[in-house]
Parts: structure tokens; sequence; C-alpha cells
């Protein structure tokens, strides 16, 4: 987790059993040992009102542990966009008393956010639990193009291909950090490129 | 007596300048020989004649170029001005506060003539004669905000307050001091000043957005900020930062009088009434060193501000690369004698 920070950066917390007649699981890669721990405190019965929706890194790991948690509902996709519209539909047909929880990479945790958001749910009222890899989602300030996955400080934008200083100013209505043109008043210099964001 | 508007540009050949007038009541930010932050926010109430307080929204002779400027800037990039869908009613409250002030302030320049809901907006300044319906989208061609925002110097943030909080949900931003209305937009008051160094460490805007939501219908209220810009640019905004940011490069002891300019905002917070939500109306000045230095006094007090500046403000505003330069230039204007209390000029 980041040291010394800003205070639009996103805080994370521990996902913990909330009361509620439904819960709602949103992870990637790591984010399902958040599952697992959360599950090793919850009531009995927890998951029997429970939908997970994972998408697991490259390696596949974690998917048999959280089935073993006999969810009411399991789906396992393989990227965030492609679980959108279900996690959008989800959102959409949701009752009081939905319950949402979100566990893995800053980028998972902000776009999952971002549609709860757009459904009306305050985001203080969302668990959520930072989870695996520091890779940041950027939006340049300048070409508005969203570059996935960042883990180096300075960043190339893969649209516009300005080299970008990645703030810590965080957007929540656009899931992520802001990029700014690093060497803006001389192109000529070249700061070096370090992978931070790990 | 009407004001006489110049015609000059922003960008390009750079031809913006003050009149003598103009340049005796700009609104100097430095009431002492040094520079730190505080909040300080006074009422907004009339100040002198001849003074940029002598109304309570400022239309003066840079008007009609800085509405062309912005147009040009929207055309390029509309999403300068952005509304929330809740943000409508306060685009309403808007336009009438701008719509009475300038008509208020300048009988001759502005008419605003109200038949229950039935308005009509003469702006002759723009050449804009419009009726239509107050509340009513359709009848206008911008929504409201937009519409008067199009026709009013300065940016315009519109707050919602909700939760003790205050929310950045509306704007028209194109004259800002490097800051992203698009990136910004939906943030609270201590997420998008989140980026301003020292002062969350001093409970600057703790306080700040105490007082904020405390503010009350017709009582409005002000402060000033500052930061400098080369070349008269009202468009300096993070999104084109690659665009102007080579200018900090092309400061050299010859050109600094003409090129370095200070950029002062008249930041004015008002209460608005159907809504409940806080415009805040940010005007932007700016003056260049040599038109500064007119004024004896100013040119020693800005001499002493720059030199002493804390490093990270410096580096907040921008300063770095030219800072040196600059110092040196205003150093030969400052004997060292001391300089009167107070912002007006000797």
């Amino acid at each position: 987790m980041a040291a010394k920070s800003i205070i639009s950066r996103p805080v994370y917390g521990t996902l913990s059993p909330q009361p509620g007649k439904h819960h709602l699981f949103v992870a990637d890669a790591e984010g399902a040992l958040a599952i697992t721990d959360l599950a090793a405190k919850a009531p009995y019965g927890f998951f029997a009102d429970a939908h997970i929706i994972f998408i697991p890194g490259q390696d596949g790991r974690h998917v048999a542990a959280l089935e073993a948690l006999k969810p009411a509902q399991f789906y396992q996709g393989p990227s965030f966009a492609s679980a959108l519209p279900r996690l959008k539909q989800t959102l959409a047909n949701a009752h009081m008393g939905l319950r949402l929880y979100l566990a893995g990479t800053e980028g998972l945790i902000g776009q999952a956010m971002q549609a709860a958001l757009e459904a009306g749910i305050d985001h203080t009222a969302i668990q959520t639990e930072h989870r695996g890899s520091l890779a940041r989602r950027i939006q340049c300030v300048h070409c508005k193009g969203i570059t996935e996955k960042v883990t180096t400080q300075p960043a190339t934008c893969s649209h516009c291909g300005l080299l970008l200083l990645v703030r810590d100013h965080y957007s929540r209505r656009l899931a992520a950090f802001q990029g700014v043109c690093i060497n803006a008043e001389d192109r000529s210099e070249i700061p070096p490129t370090e992978e931070i964001f790990r | 007596m009407g004001i006489t508007f110049r015609k000059e540009t922003f960008r390009d050949d750079f031809t913006f300048k003050n009149s003598p007038e103009h340049i005796r009541r700009f609104p100097f930010p430095f009431h002492e020989d040094s520079y730190m932050y505080a909040v300080n926010i006074e009422p907004h109430v009339l100040g002198p004649k001849g003074s940029v307080l002598e109304t309570l929204i400022d239309v003066d002779e840079h008007y009609v170029a800085e509405m062309q400027d912005r147009a040009l800037v929207l055309a390029e990039d509309p999403l300068r001005c952005q509304s929330l869908p809740h943000m409508t009613l306060a685009g309403w409250d808007l336009l009438e506060l701008l719509m009475e002030q300038q008509a208020l302030g300048y009988p001759e320049h502005f008419t605003l003539t109200r038949d229950g809901d039935r308005w009509r907006w003469i702006n002759r300044p723009l050449g804009i004669d419009d009726s239509f319906t107050f509340g009513d989208v359709s009848t206008l061609p911008y929504g409201p905000m937009e519409y008067i925002t199009r026709q009013s110097q300065g940016d315009f943030c519109i707050l919602d307050q909700r939760d003790g909080n205050l929310w950045m949900d509306a704007g028209m931003v194109t004259t800002q001091a490097d800051w992203s209305l698009d990136f910004d937009i939906g943030m609270n008051f201590f997420e998008w000043h989140a980026p301003v160094p020292l002062a969350h460490e001093k409970g600057i805007f703790v306080r700040a957005l105490k007082f904020l939501t405390n503010i009350q219908q017709g009582k409005p209220a002000r402060r000033l900020n500052w930061t400098m810009t080369i070349n008269p640019r009202l468009d300096t905004s993070p999104e084109n930062y690659h665009k102007w940011g080579p200018d900090r490069t092309t400061v050299t002891p010859e050109n600094v009088g003409d090129k370095v300019h200070l950029r002062v905002e008249l930041q004015s917070f008002w209460r608005l009434p159907r809504s409940n939500g806080i415009v805040f109306p940010i005007r932007c000045y700016l003056i260049k060193m040599d038109e500064l230095v007119t004024q004896p006094k100013w040119a020693r007090r800005l001499h002493r501000v720059i030199r002493d500046l804390p490093e990270e403000l410096a580096n907040y505003k921008g300063l770095t690369r030219y800072r040196a330069t600059l110092v040196e230039w205003l150093s030969k204007l400052d004997d060292g004698s001391p300089t009167s209390p107070g912002f007006g000029p000797d």
C-alpha cells in the first residue's frame, strides 16, 4: 500500500461480513483471498445469498477456493470488460439489502465502484480491500484516453504517446488516476523510468 | 459612459494588454511583503469606485475578447463545460444571478426584462437579444449554465451542498490555472483540493469548508488567489499543458517585462436560492510585469514576495524554471525602501 498519499486517493479496508439480504462480490486475482478470509469470519449460510463475480489472474488460481464457498451464483470471466454487462444488470436489478464487496487490484475496485456509483450506490456503503498488484489505471489529461495496468513512473500514454507523470490524484467517476505530461515544458528532458506500481 | 472593449487576443500573437486605468485597478493580491496560505475569505461587498469591486460581478475592457477566447476553447474541447444531471436548477440560479448583476452594474451594456417566467436578455457587446422562458431549457440555445457563462468573464464552478460537504458537480472552466474540470467533476471539497501542498496540514480546507457551507443567500464572500503565467494566455489548462508548457522555457532577462504575467483570481462564493448550491466564480486578471512595475510599490513588494516564496509553493505554482530570472529583473526596481500597508498602489 502507498505510504504517503493525498486525500483524493482511495483508502481501502478489510472485507467483513455485513448484515444484508444479498451479497455481491467482485474480485480479481488475489482479491479471492480477501473473500476466503471474510468467509472464515462469516456466519453459517452467509454465501447462500451470495453472488461472486471473479476475474482470475493469468495463472487461473483461486477459482476452486471460491467455488468451495458454495455461493448461490458464481461467475468466472476472462476480463473485467466481459464481466461488466453482468455486473451492471445485477446492480440495476438490486433491491434494498444488497451488500457490495470489492477486492483485488485498484483498477478492478475502481471500475466496479464506478458501475455501482452509476447505479446509485453511495461509495461509502461499499466494502473494499486491496490485494495484489499496485498497477494503476490512468487517464491521460491531454487526450482523455485510459491506459490500463500501468506499473511505471513515468508511463507512456497508450493512446497519444505522451510521457506521463502518474499522479496520486484520483477520480472515482473515471475510476482512474491522473496522468500529466512529465516533460511538457521541454520534451528533450526524459526522466528515468522506474517500475514502482508492481 | 460605457466601457470601450479592446480588440485583443490571449493566444498566437498575444495582443492582450491593460489600459492605464486598468493597471491602476488591478487587484494586486499582496497586502504585505511576503506570502503564505491563509483562510483569507472576507465578505464580498462593494469596494471603492475605480476598483474591480465597484460592482460585485466585474465586467471590464477585456470582456468581448475573453468571450471570444472562451468560444474558441469550447469549440476545441467541449469537456471544459460540464454539468451533472442534478445541477440544471442550479444553472438557472446562476443565469439569474449573472443577468441581474450584469444588468445592474452595466445598464448601458446589458438589459434584463421579466414578465413572470417570460424573460428577455439583451447583451449589446456580444450582439445578443434573446427571449426565453425561465426554467424551460428548450427555449435557450444551450443549457442555462453554459448559456450565461458564455457571456460572463471568469470560470464558474457550481457546488452542490450535501452530507456536510461541497461537491464540484458543474462548471464552465476555460481560463483555469492548471486544474481539470473533466477530472475533478463529482469530487468533494477535500478531494479536488487534494494536490495542493501545505494547506491541508495547516487545516486550511477544513476551516474554509466550514465557512463556505454556512454562506447565506445575499451575503457572498470572496478571496484572492494568484499564480504567474508566461504570455497573457487564459487557457492554461492541464489538457493543453504540453502546448503552453514550453512557454516557460522562453523567459530571458530581455523579455521578462513583456512575457511574465501576474495572474490573480478573484474568487467569490454565492448561495443560490432555489438549488441551495454555491456558485464559485473564479475571475482571472492578468498583468504583464512592464505594466505592473509602473506602480513602484507593487514592483518592490512583488520582488520580495517572489524572492522569499517557499520552494514547495514556487514549484506548485510552476515558477521554478524562470523564478531566478524574474527575481533578478525585479531586484533592480527594489531600492529596499519600505512599502505602505495594504494592496493598493501609492
